[in-house]
């Protein structure tokens, strides 16, 4: 049925999205510095919390109601505390593993994604279990008359508008401006950008930051849609995410987003229309990533690894 | 320099771990509530509990710690156990079946385990039960409802009880999926149900024993679904069961997948009831999301219904826990005194030691307790020999009783 199948699509599109804007913080990363930042996931989640803590401790009650007002300060609040974490993680953990062998940076983020969720585990009041995040936005669905009606509710077009808006902005970004050039040059070769005089630091802690502020953004916007967030959000998106990356052609901003919509329109679709249904959803994303990768071991938009002096 | 910083950041991070080790692995202080009239010459026994106690289930874990620690606090004051003075040693299973598995045989190594309350999941019951009874250990469950737990694996067709020493004062799926089915059908008048579960023991059993009474009723199940259990997201799920218009969903699991999915499907304008099992009974289901209109099947009574649970609740109240007894409080209590009271018998004025375990689980067996929930007894598998359940509606922001009854089978 065409109503299904559009509603499934609009499915699709609404996780992708999400997926698409965690994934660019993985990408960019790597792009910069060729680490897989596995704590990413968890900025996304600590975003979240900071977001829910914005809305509980310094909204005005009087104003916790109109979300012109609160959709501002959560995402202004869930992003500065996510870039905070992503920076510090950065000069804390993975600055002065910068010269060390490959692996022990990537045990690292391991390790800073564990410490991350146990550290809201343990110090945000009532965070051992899921939490509720209030609405944000318009509440209520849009159902477009068409069959047995498409819904899709106004927190999920935000969602999907905000991530868009974004990933494009971040991709101008990167592509017009001087510190864009600056991170393509030492995403390039960092030693040749630093005779250039770019400061190869400054562009690292850019990244993690700009990653952060939209892993932050992702946060809200997630417990916006699905009004509940818990302290295992960042894991399990953070798993799609980079698949999604991976997909996409890790290191590029365009296969970043095309691989997220790619992980939802699979997982919407897979769901409906291949055996197993959605009890195996999951297996299909994973089936398109191993098929994707033995065709294409760059993903979609990647280029082919560099040997490096 | 490059290395002093390496240093002082592996010290931050070891710090940070350290510090959720300390907050997730601490044992309570054990009751020692004021047992200082008693004898307690002959030593300590310890009873455990492996429960949830953080994770998205601990509302309910919690709980049952405390219930539990309120009935073994009340056995120390009483000198119920003669010569012993009793610890409480509860366990956080993350109601993951592996942590409670580490939990199990943590408890089964330290000799003066006797007895363990929990678990809360048929999931992790399924690995704690058979460590506990390797050793002869006592195990009741105020929560498991999964058949084949005391009934073996073809639980309906040859029952064959698997473990001679897991007991449970909850009522099995068996009951509880026709109960909710009788009630949707029978009473709200529901004819297309769309089941969905979490693939989980409790979840999955569930549904299906709903299911066949569903059918067997004369309603149509129009769709069987699964979710995964740390999902947030169901709108695939939702858009796959509208168009086969549904006038309820029958949801197999618990609350933290339970409250958002109820969220979703009137996101999606599907404006129907969802009920569950015991597992959404909590408050947090309301809060993650569930509707006024939603509906619950709970094991036992109402606890504020009870006559025999009034002394439960004036006594929970007067030890001031810092959480609610939540939906096992009463069971978990019942469960505990069950244990505490054939210790009573099995040590009688003698000492115990390994081969009074056997004598123990007999005791158990041969339970006649008047308990909080009502008469507390097991039948030759070790299930509990009441079948009483309650149909809860969500008025407001909780679960309110609707309707008590005894199953029978239709």
């Amino acid at each position: 049925m065409l109503s299904t199948l559009l509603s499934q699509i609009v499915n699709g599109l609404v996780l992708g999205s999400l997926i698409g804007l965690i994934a660019l913080g993985y990408t960019m990363v790597y792009g910069i510095v060729q680490l897989i930042n596995f704590a990413h996931g968890e900025i996304f989640m600590v975003g979240a919390y900071g977001g829910l803590a914005t809305f509980t401790y310094l909204l005005p009650t009087a104003l916790k109601n109109q979300w012109y007002f609160a959709l501002p300060l959560l995402l202004i609040g869930g992003a500065a505390v996510s870039v905070l974490v992503a920076v510090a993680m950065e000069r804390l953990a993975y600055r002065p593993l910068r010269g060390a062998p490959r692996l022990a940076p990537l045990i690292t983020a391991l390790g800073v994604s564990v410490a991350l969720q146990e550290a809201v585990r343990v110090f945000y009041p009532n965070a051992t279990a899921a939490l509720p995040f209030p609405v944000i936005f318009v509440p209520g669905t849009l159902i477009i008359p068409l069959g047995d009606g498409i819904p899709i509710r106004y927190s999920a077009m935000l969602l999907v508008v905000v991530s868009l808006v974004l990933a494009y902005a971040l991709n101008s970004f990167v592509e017009r401006s001087r510190m864009g050039r600056a991170m393509r040059a030492t995403a390039q070769d960092p030693d040749v950008a630093r005779l250039m005089g770019i400061d190869p630091d400054r562009v690292i802690v850019l990244t993690f930051a700009l990653g952060g502020a939209l892993a932050g953004v992702g946060g809200i916007l997630y417990g916006g849609l699905y009004n509940t967030i818990n302290i295992d959000m960042g894991f399990q998106n953070g798993i799609f995410a980079f698949t999604a990356a991976v997909l996409g052609g890790i290191g590029s901003i365009r296969g970043a987003v095309v691989g997220g919509l790619a992980i939802g329109l699979v997982k919407a679709l897979g769901g409906q229309y291949l055996p197993g249904g959605t009890a195996y959803d999951y297996v299909w994303i994973f089936v398109v990533l191993i098929v994707v990768l033995v065709f294409r071991p760059q993903g979609f938009f990647g280029e082919t690894e560099r040997v490096r002096a | 320099m490059t290395r002093r910083r390496t240093v002082i950041t592996a010290a931050i991070l070891a710090g940070a771990l350290g510090l959720t080790a300390c907050g997730t692995n601490r044992d309570e202080a054990a009751g020692s509530g004021g047992g200082s009239s008693c004898d307690t010459s002959k030593g300590t026994l310890v009873i455990g509990m492996v429960a949830p106690l953080s994770g998205s289930l601990s509302a309910l874990g919690l709980g049952m710690r405390n219930s539990t620690k309120l009935a073994i606090d009340q056995a120390n004051q009483k000198c119920t156990v003669k010569g012993y003075k009793l610890d409480f040693q509860p366990e956080d299973d993350q109601a993951t079946a592996q942590i409670a598995g580490q939990a199990a045989t943590k408890l089964s190594s330290d000799p003066n385990v006797v007895g363990v309350v929990g678990t809360l999941n048929s999931s992790t019951a399924q690995t704690v039960a058979p460590i506990l009874d390797a050793k002869k250990i006592v195990m009741i469950s105020p929560a498991n409802t999964n058949p084949t737990l005391t009934l073996g694996q073809a639980a309906t067709t040859a029952p064959a009880r698997p473990y001679k020493s897991y007991f449970r004062v909850a009522t099995t799926d068996l009951v509880q999926g026709p109960f909710a089915a009788q009630y949707l059908i029978q009473k709200s008048g529901k004819k297309n149900i769309a089941v969905i579960n979490d693939g989980k023991t409790y979840g999955a059993g569930l549904a299906s024993t709903f299911s066949a009474e569903a059918t067997k009723l004369g309603a149509k199940v129009v769709a069987r679904e699964q979710v995964g259990e740390k999902d947030t997201d169901f709108s695939g799920v939702i858009a796959k069961i509208r168009p086969l218009n549904p006038d309820a969903v029958y949801y197999g699991g618990e609350y933290p997948v339970a409250g958002p999915l109820s969220a979703q499907l009137a996101g999606a304008g599907l404006n129907i009831p969802l009920m569950g099992g015991d597992g959404i009974v909590d408050k947090q289901f309301v809060a993650l999301g569930g509707r006024v209109g939603d509906l619950a099947t709970n094991v036992g009574a109402p606890a504020d219904q009870l006559p025999s649970a009034a002394k439960f609740i004036s006594d929970y109240k007067a030890a001031n826990f810092a959480e609610q007894f939540s939906a096992y409080g009463v069971l978990t209590y019942d469960a505990a005194n069950v244990i505490i009271n054939g210790l009573a018998t099995a040590v009688g004025t003698g000492t115990f030691d390994d081969s009074k375990r056997q004598a123990l689980v007999d005791a158990v067996q041969a339970t006649k307790l008047d308990g909080a929930s009502g008469t507390v007894a097991f039948d030759q598998y070790g299930d509990t020999t009441n079948k009483v359940l309650t149909v809860y509606g969500v008025k407001g922001t909780d679960f309110a009783p609707i309707e008590t009854g005894t199953f029978k089978a239709s």
